[in-house]
């Protein structure tokens, strides 16, 4: 996995919201990397900043009252995003970075066909006709799974299901073959059966085109099902990152040990769940030091007086955690051998 | 006659279906039976120009029949639209069934008078799974819960009443204080605690969980989940647990029923039921939910489903599963002939007429 060329580089990014009640430090330095051909998750509960980190990639944060902090970077293949002019922007937009989001039924013009929403990308970046867009765009239904392309392309968004409309997404986001593709929750809303046809799906397109996937969820079935790395945030930051099989077979932070206690699994039903107390706390006020130690069970005195650096756990550089215990945690969490 | 009356005429022994069996599915004698619902029907018109003129009928719930007995947790499961929701609202009567017999503690809610009725609301209660749509807004949490119980009469005074709600507020861990606050100054999880505490309010014996986790992030589920659960042990509650989380629905359920377009097309106890799941759909739907233990060693083979639920409106004639069975065997039997609900093993119900396939690896 690491011999993979780093296509994404994200380094230090700080996003910050300026509200009533004071500033809210949504992303608070936050630093990883995707290879091409690579699919890395970002996984954390709501309010830790996952999302927020996948809209400042591509800068749709709105400013005010939003703004990325100066030192953040993000490097795409090799060109700052951040220093990039408006123009460039809206052609990396689309062209080589496309973004799926969580609601289809919100994400398209509810008044206009799907087709002409498909021929529309089609023809700004890749300039075809309208001809060459609609034959493209039906192909493109076809390779997203869609029966009967050339009668769907001309429905209106509420003709669909839930699932179909996903579909459609996904091919808006792909008709340009991008070369990283965020997906931000992209199976949250459907159904079982129709989040594991979605998954399969992001799974065949990625062989097909070696794009990079950067794959936001709260579902760590979902992580364990497509991943290669996770990267853990809390309170806006990363708490913790390694392989998919490190993380949820020997998670080492507390706050990923927590996640995966939270979760009934297949254990006995016998045995109470083991869940984290209280909840996230407001991005305006995370607590000083580190910020899980207000949940956290086995936080101590130095956990409030300085904040945890996120360090590398031994020479391997890909599994890293923020806290001052690790090392005498250690250990798989309860229940999971 | 259709496969849920068979399944639903189980008493009189006059049935083709075993009456011995059925009663071992429902989990034994009848002395404690609760809630016995027979052939449940709940038919939404589908209306049409300005006049609203019906032009069709969605069959949400189609002949739905179990039995839930004290103490005990009943898992509904099924993917979005298949009648489980509309299912706990009919049975409590806060939709009126299209047709059915409601059985609730060996009276028939259909006889009952409108005290009896809201003796009934009383004792039978609803947790929603969006907390916050279903608080009012304008009303403190304290003025909420002893709102509900004046209206049931509970309590004599003022002062009476607002012991009873800190009692609440504590029952769901929350703090007597919180009961001057609004609900908007609460947390996801702390709203559906309040919830839990306006549905406790009245001192219920039967609480229909509709999706009462979905919307709270893992760990406050956990928190919802345990809080459930010791409720149910302290105060003796049945749980009716409407999801589509497997996971959630394996670990608090005794027993799990799997609704597919209106219908069960299986039903058995939990761990039973995801050990040995015998109808397609329910080997589907399982193999489908995302397995995040990595240690299990090389996947399970998956069964994939092809396409989206077929409408409610014009459900298929035969199986209503038929147009995605991946069944290997399904022939024009399946397609014309609706299956009926039949004992494939102990406690263990299918509406499936093929033999199930060995499944591999265990």
């Amino acid at each position: 996995m690491t011999t993979r060329p780093d296509l994404l580089v994200v380094t230090d990014l700080r996003t910050h919201f300026t509200t009533e009640v004071g500033v809210a430090r949504a992303v608070d330095g936050v630093s990883f990397q995707v290879g091409m051909g690579e699919t890395l998750g970002i996984v954390g509960e709501s309010g830790c900043g996952k999302t927020v980190t996948a809209l400042s990639i591509l800068q749709l944060i709105p400013s005010p009252p939003g703004e990325i902090l100066k030192g953040s970077s993000i490097l795409f293949d090799g060109e700052e995003l951040l220093k990039a002019a408006p123009a460039r922007l809206r052609e990396i937009r689309g062209n080589d970075i496309s973004m799926i989001f969580q609601e289809p039924m919100t994400s398209l013009n509810p008044v206009l066909k799907v087709g002409h929403q498909i021929e529309e990308a089609l023809r700004l970046h890749r300039g075809l006709s309208k001809s060459e867009a609609r034959s493209a765009g039906v192909a493109l239904l076809a390779e997203v799974g869609i029966s009967d392309p050339e009668e769907r392309y001309d429905c209106y968004p509420h003709h669909l299901s839930g699932g179909m409309l996903q579909r459609i997404m996904i091919a808006i986001a792909l008709s340009c073959e991008p070369r990283v593709l965020i997906a931000d929750e992209p199976t949250t809303a459907l159904d079982v059966t129709v989040q594991a046809q979605i998954l399969d799906l992001l799974a065949k397109l990625q062989d097909r085109h070696g794009m990079a996937l950067l794959l936001i969820t709260h579902d760590l079935g979902v992580i364990a099902e497509v991943c290669d790395r996770v990267v853990v945030m809390y309170g806006g930051q990363i708490v913790e990152t390694g392989t998919t099989q490190d993380i949820l077979t020997r998670p080492e932070h507390p706050y990923t040990q927590g996640l995966l206690a939270s979760l009934p699994g297949s254990g006995d039903r016998d045995v109470r769940l083991n869940p984290i107390p209280g909840t996230v706390p407001s991005p305006v006020n995370w607590p000083a030091g580190c910020r899980f130690r207000d949940r956290c069970p086995v936080a101590e005195e130095r956990c409030a007086e300085s904040v945890p650096e996120l360090l590398p756990l031994s020479e391997e550089t890909t599994r890293l955690a923020r806290c001052w215990r690790v090392g005498s945690i250690g250990g798989p969490v309860e229940g999971s051998t | 006659m259709t496969f849920d009356a068979e399944v639903a005429s189980d008493a009189d022994g006059k049935s083709d279906v075993d009456a011995k069996s059925f009663a071992g599915v429902n989990g034994g004698s009848g002395a404690d039976v609760l809630f016995d619902v027979q052939e449940l029907r709940k038919y939404f018109p589908v209306p049409r120009g300005v006049f609203g003129r019906s032009v069709g009928q969605v069959r949400a719930v189609d002949g739905v029949s179990f039995r839930l007995h004290r103490g005990e947790t009943l898992g509904l499961v099924g993917e979005s639209g298949c009648g489980k929701s509309t299912t706990g609202r009919a049975i409590l009567h806060l939709i009126e069934p299209t047709s059915g017999r409601l059985v609730y503690d060996r009276q028939d809610l259909a006889e009952l008078d409108r005290a009896q009725i809201r003796e009934f609301r009383r004792r039978a209660q609803i947790v929603f799974q969006d907390p916050f749509g279903s608080l009012n807004p304008r009303m403190t949490v304290g003025g909420m819960l002893s709102e509900v119980l004046k209206v049931h009469r509970i309590g004599e005074t003022g002062a009476d009443r607002s012991g009873r709600v800190q009692e609440l507020l504590e029952m769901v861990g929350l703090h007597a204080e919180h009961a001057g606050r609004y609900p908007h100054e609460f947390s996801g999880g702390q709203r559906q605690r309040i919830g839990i505490a306006r549905a406790l309010a009245v001192e219920p014996e039967f609480i229909v969980c509709d999706e009462p986790v979905s919307a709270l992030d893992v760990s406050v589920q956990a928190q919802v989940i345990n809080l459930l659960r010791d409720l149910q042990k302290d105060l003796g509650l049945t749980y009716l647990f409407i999801a589509h989380d497997l996971a959630v629905v394996e670990y608090v359920s005794d027993r799990v029923a799997v609704m597919y377009l209106g219908k069960i097309v299986e039903m058995a106890e939990a761990e039973e039921l995801y050990g040995n799941p015998l109808h397609p759909y329910t080997r589907a739907l399982l193999s489908a939910a995302p397995d995040r233990d990595l240690k299990a060693g090389p996947r399970r083979e998956r069964i994939r489903l092809s396409g989206d639920v077929p409408s409610p409106i014009r459900p298929p004639s035969g199986c209503p599963f038929f147009a995605r069975c991946p069944h290997p065997g399904k022939d024009e039997e399946c397609e014309t002939a609706s299956p009926l609900l039949e004992e494939k093993g102990p406690n263990h119900v299918a509406a499936c007429c093929k033999d199930p396939l060995p499944r591999d690896g265990g």
